[in-house]
């Protein structure tokens, strides 16, 4: 693959992933969604260099804003919007919503919506896969807000005593909720993570889709290789609020002038050549799986006590 | 075979490591310390540290890692040094283990056991005497046990390491070092099955755990006073077998619920519901429960004793439904 080609590969599954979050606030006045969604607009970059190297035995286990992971990793898209739609044939049969988005079969192994609470699952995922003699990598997806939580100080701690193979991939888009990263922490992510012995690595912009793309996909190949723990921080930002379709600049947490600062070098907006070139068929698709899940039903009663145990 | 509690429960693990490659234990001091209860006394030198790992002090990650192996091929038994301390991992229990199964839809399930000493010892005060598997019976996606002979902690330990569920396993420090007979080779007991410990025609008394001991010497004091008293063991919190109980209450018509735990939203007020709903015509008198007092446990052994069901109160409790 050329340069170029690789270039459009990434443009074009950032895009779809940008289109299919701007189809989800679309929709979202109808209330046809009526879960609480955290849109990753602006972070496609991330969640599009995180999955390029791994395979579909690879795992990652993620948060509450993971579509774009979901769709990263080789989730079905039909089954997301049906999921969001609430609709038996989602891929949880309903039962997640946007927060719990779950595609074991392409090795998204859950998304969680208690801050940090996935890690140390990424980490005994590793341990299992180095139990069974697996070659397996295994991915933790978190903010920077996460890095606050103890399970991460005891996750970090406990991959590196024990050698795991787990790349844990930090999200820093600079925003918790509604607070930013200077009212929230007195340390250095990456420093703090190189205290515990981790290979760090800090990518200042997540933005630069090939440059992500690369070093993830380096550091990928390197836990693979050496079958240990790295830590890698992406600096990004999010355009929408916390939760829900819309912006939040008025909540006086992070200014405007931030943003567009981003959107000035956001990849999905300088190739408009690309994006117009691109576009209609993911559309097409998008159309596709937004009737897929308008003409789901809803689970059945029986569905109701189905898989509690 | 004699064994006492503590052997019945190496045993069990033992001989599910033995026979399963994917099964291993974690938790603090597991390994070479043997547990806080000698519980793994030997596991070490049979099976390794990559099988009996020990961890940092952290109830939240090794729960959360043990989650994580169980989700993706192991079947790790997690053992808390007391169930005090899985407070610290309730997140990962009620949040995780629980609900990992149905947030997918199905597609993933996670099979492991989280077991460790719950209930007071001897003044051990506060924050180490506290019995709350009611807390984990509320949540749905748990099964919970609480087994009060060696017989029934190896059968039921063996049975909840099998099980493709979270299974919380709620043993007691003061039953570690009981004996009782244990059937010799292998055998497992279900998930979900009660056992009547002691027949008898006037009066059920139902219990659990290290209660089911106390009922048991109880029935003894109660025969002197020519009262024939059932003790039905309940095993398994959840799934509930109402109907042994059911069963024995329509024999005796009447219900005395033993419980350590607090009274208010106790473990006894469900069990009396589900007999309630059932079998209301059964009874020939109000169900009474015996519990422990709604208070954080004091030290003082006087005051201790107080907040713990004796025999004095549950006797005064049969005395009163007869």
């Amino acid at each position: 693959m050329t340069d170029a080609q690789r270039f459009r590969e990434l443009f074009y599954q950032a895009l779809r992933i940008r289109l299919v979050e701007e189809r989800i606030i679309a929709l979202y006045p109808s209330d046809v969604i009526q879960s609480p969604v955290h849109l990753s607009i602006g972070q496609e970059a991330v969640a599009v260099g995180a999955c390029q190297e791994l395979e579909k035995t690879d795992l990652i286990f993620c948060t509450y804003r993971s579509h774009a992971f979901y769709l990263a990793k080789g989730g079905n898209l039909k089954e997301m919007f049906a999921e969001l739609y609430g609709k038996v044939t989602g891929c949880a049969r309903g039962k997640a919503g946007s927060m719990h988005l779950t595609a074991p079969e392409v090795g998204l192994m859950g998304s969680s919506a208690v801050v940090a609470s996935t890690i140390p699952h990424a980490v005994g995922a590793a341990l299992a896969a180095k139990h069974l003699g697996k070659d397996q990598v295994v991915m933790a997806v978190f903010g920077d807000g996460a890095t606050e939580e103890g399970v991460y100080h005891e996750s970090l701690n406990f991959a590196v005593l024990h050698r795991l193979p787990v790349l844990f991939l930090c999200e820093n888009n600079g925003l918790a909720v509604h607070s930013s990263q200077s009212a929230r922490q007195r340390y250095a992510i990456l420093e703090h993570a190189r205290s515990y012995g981790l290979s760090a690595q800090h990518i200042a912009d997540g933005y630069d889709l090939e440059n992500v793309a690369d070093t993830i996909s380096g550091l990928v190949r390197r836990v693979r290789q050496i079958r240990e723990p790295v830590f890698v921080e992406i600096r990004t930002y999010r355009y929408k609020e916390h939760v829900g379709p819309g912006e939040d600049f008025h909540c006086g947490y992070r200014q405007r002038e931030e943003w567009w600062s981003w959107k000035q070098r956001d990849p999905l907006e300088q190739h408009p050549d690309l994006r117009d070139m691109m576009q209609p068929s993911i559309i097409k698709e998008i159309d596709e799986a937004v009737e897929f899940a308008r003409a789901s039903p809803f689970p059945p009663e029986e569905e109701l006590l189905r898989d509690v145990v | 075979m004699n064994l006492s509690y503590r052997e019945a429960l190496n045993q069990a693990m033992r001989e599910e490591m033995q026979r399963d490659d994917r099964v291993f234990l974690i938790g603090e001091e597991v390994g070479y310390y043997q547990g806080a209860f000698k519980v793994s006394k030997g596991f070490v030198e049979e099976f390794g540290t990559e099988r009996v790992r020990d961890t940092p002090i952290t109830e939240a990650g090794f729960t959360g890692l043990a989650i994580g192996a169980a989700m993706t091929g192991l079947r790790p038994i997690v053992e808390l040094m007391t169930f005090n301390f899985g407070i610290l991992a309730l997140d990962q229990i009620v949040n995780n283990a629980a609900k990992i199964r149905y947030m997918s839809g199905g597609q993933i399930s996670v099979p492991m056991v989280i077991r460790g000493p719950g209930s007071a010892a001897h003044q051990l005060a506060a924050q180490h005497s506290q019995s709350l598997e009611a807390w984990f019976c509320h949540v749905p996606g748990l099964k919970v046990i609480a087994p009060a002979t060696p017989h029934d902690a190896k059968g039921l330990l063996k049975t909840a390491i099998r099980d493709d569920n979270p299974v919380i396993f709620i043993e007691a420090q003061l039953l570690y070092g009981t004996k009782g007979e244990v059937q010799e080779g292998e055998y497992t007991i279900p998930i979900g099955k009660a056992e009547i410990k002691r027949e008898g025609q006037d009066v059920t008394i139902a219990a659990y755990s290290k209660m089911l001991l106390l009922a048991l010497e109880t029935a003894a004091d109660l025969e002197q006073d020519g009262i024939d008293a059932e003790v039905v063991d309940l095993r398994t919190l959840k799934p509930l077998d109402v109907d042994t109980l059911v069963q024995s209450v329509k024999k005796t018509g009447r219900l005395v619920i033993v419980e350590e735990g607090w009274r208010f939203a106790g473990l006894g007020a469900q069990i009396a519901e589900s007999v309630y709903s059932t079998a209301f015509d059964a009874l020939d008198g109000p169900i009474v429960r015996v519990t422990g007092e709604d208070v954080p446990m004091p030290y003082a052994r006087p005051l201790e004793d107080l907040a713990i069901p004796d025999r004095a109160r549950i006797i005064q409790a049969v005395k009163q439904v007869l």
